[in-house]
């Protein structure tokens, strides 16, 4: 594609960018509460470590404070809930105006959920890095701070796994939205789908804690992408090696979504019913 | 009194019957909202089979931790959305309708809707309590059997209060705050495991300030008869409705400083 095909995404993407970002007082009220919730997990981990022979633990506890803090400042990333302005559109019927844009529906929806999960992620990620990697420490907390990476090849492959992450998450959040044309955005609905990529991306607890005969499934399966496989990168848990196989494996389910989403996306658009007049 | 049951009973018997017309939709948004309160109880199993015990609790002792709280949430949640949404309320001027009719603007909003999807949460909460009642870690008594059913009673209250003071910050900032998620599901979460885990100032919040740690972890040791004097694990619970009583008078002075927003 060339740059000129490419702008109206990127007029949607800065626009709507530009829009999320007047979402602060929301941000720092989550903030608050992620700040909280962070704390609270990292004394749960430290009892359990304390409590337990290191035999059992997967992971130094070190490593596991930074993944902890990692997911709080990197929350609004996940693909955890539907675009508001879809759910209205397809509620309302104006979504048969989608349709008459002049641009390709799918990539129009794609670079709204761009927008979608990076604006309020650098609202709330940068302070809570600040907190978490600066503040702690001076408050005498040094072991539950997030630590820099390891090494510099640990920050490097963090930085493209985590775009790779990025266009995953998004692959992902556009496709619950067309789910949205089938159940007109019944809660239950993304409730279930919430709760999956909650407890199956890391967010719930750090994917190298759960029993070790699941590890394999939930490392194939394409929310590891989204927070795990990333946040042991940076944490030095997996090898700067192991990047190539990472960001196979990222971008195998990001390409593999996005076809999914467009067979979808087609399927539900001739099937679309106008509600109301 | 007898009035108020009344009518918060056909309350509740009109939002019921509102919510079965759509019957599908209220039972499919159940299930799933109990298979994301499922999906923490997974995780929480995830960490026992790993890690065995956490400050020498057991997974059956810690499920009685989690049970009680979840179900004390779970009714709170069920009873409370009124206060839930009571910024939106405010931010429409709505309430000037409740303030016009001759009854307690209390009863009013705890009887404006019934949340039966979030009975999917009550339901599981009470699979693990059950878990955690008959695994065989507890001496039964009688006074054990009450000091649970109070302590959960209780919890229900401390939850409301928290429920009554979020809305009644919504009369000075126009908007329910999310702030209050913190204690809410921060305590939630937190309450599912011993709280001498938590550094000092984080348990002084959750035991003097919202009394979680009264209404949850005191009685429960009390229940399992470990560790601590049983009479704090008898008589802490009472927290929950003095905290509860303390916001309803804020509760009041909010009313009294409401203007409406006009809108």
């Amino acid at each position: 594609m060339t740059g000129g095909a490419l702008r109206p995404y990127r007029a949607i993407i800065s626009a709507r960018f530009r829009m999320l970002l007047q979402y602060r007082a929301a941000a720092i009220a989550g903030l608050w509460t992620q700040l909280v919730f962070g704390l609270a997990l990292i004394m749960i981990y430290q009892a359990l470590y304390r409590s337990s022979p290191a035999a059992v633990q997967p992971m130094a506890f070190a490593q596991l404070a930074s993944y902890v803090w990692l997911g709080q400042a990197l929350l609004a990333m996940l693909p955890w809930n539907v675009d508001a302005e879809v759910r209205d559109m397809v509620r309302s019927g104006a979504i048969a105006y989608e349709l008459a844009r002049p641009v390709d529906l799918y990539g129009l929806w794609y670079a709204r959920a761009v927008a979608q999960r990076t604006a309020p992620t650098v609202l709330r990620a940068a302070p809570m890095v600040v907190f978490a990697g600066f503040v702690l420490p001076l408050l005498g907390a040094a072991d539950w701070q997030l630590a820099p990476p390891p090494s510099l090849a640990a920050g490097a492959g963090f930085v493209a796994a985590l775009a790779a992450a990025l266009a995953l998450s998004c692959a992902i959040s556009v496709l619950v939205n067309i789910s949205l044309m089938w159940t007109l955005g019944s809660d239950g609905v993304v409730v279930l789908f919430t709760t999956t990529v909650a407890l199956l991306s890391g967010l719930m607890i750090p994917l190298p804690l759960f029993p070790g005969w699941a590890q394999g499934a939930l490392g194939w399966l394409p929310f590891a992408g989204v927070f795990d496989l990333p946040f042991r990168i940076y944490a030095g848990h997996l090898a700067a090696g192991d990047l190539a196989i990472v960001l196979a494996r990222q971008l195998g389910w990001t390409v593999a979504l996005i076809a999914l989403g467009r067979w979808l996306l087609g399927r539900g658009m001739r099937r679309v019913v106008v509600q109301g007049g | 009194m007898q009035d108020a049951l009344r009518l918060y009973r056909a309350y509740a018997a009109a939002s019921i019957r509102g919510q079965l017309q759509y019957r599908a939709s209220i039972v499919m948004a159940a299930i799933g909202t109990f298979v994301a309160t499922a999906a923490e109880s997974v995780a929480v199993w995830a960490l026992f089979d790993r890690f065995g015990q956490i400050h020498g609790w057991t997974l059956p002792q810690a499920a009685l931790l989690y049970g009680m709280i979840s179900v004390s949430y779970a009714v709170c949640d069920v009873l409370g959305r009124g206060f839930d949404a009571f910024g939106a309320m405010v931010k429409a001027g709505d309430f000037d309708r409740v303030l016009l009719r001759p009854r307690s603007t209390v009863l009013q909003l705890i009887g404006q809707d019934l949340v039966l999807r979030r009975l999917g949460r009550l339901i599981q909460g009470l699979i693990v309590l059950g878990y955690a009642v008959t695994v065989g870690t507890i001496d039964w008594t009688i006074a054990r059997a009450a000091l649970l059913i109070g302590a959960i009673g209780c919890g229900v209250c401390a939850f409301l209060g928290l429920l009554v003071l979020q809305a009644t910050s919504a009369f000075w900032t126009v908007d329910s705050l999310e702030v209050w998620n913190a204690f809410t599901y921060g305590g939630l979460m937190m309450g599912r495991y011993p709280m001498p885990i938590y550094r000092r100032w984080f348990r002084t919040v959750f035991t003097y300030v919202f009394p979680l740690a009264c209404v949850n972890y005191l009685p429960a040791v009390a229940i399992l008869g470990i560790g601590a004097p049983a009479i704090t694990g008898w008589l802490a619970p009472l927290a929950g409705p003095v905290f509860l009583v303390v916001s309803l008078q804020l509760w009041r002075i909010g009313v009294r400083h409401y203007r409406s927003t006009g809108s």
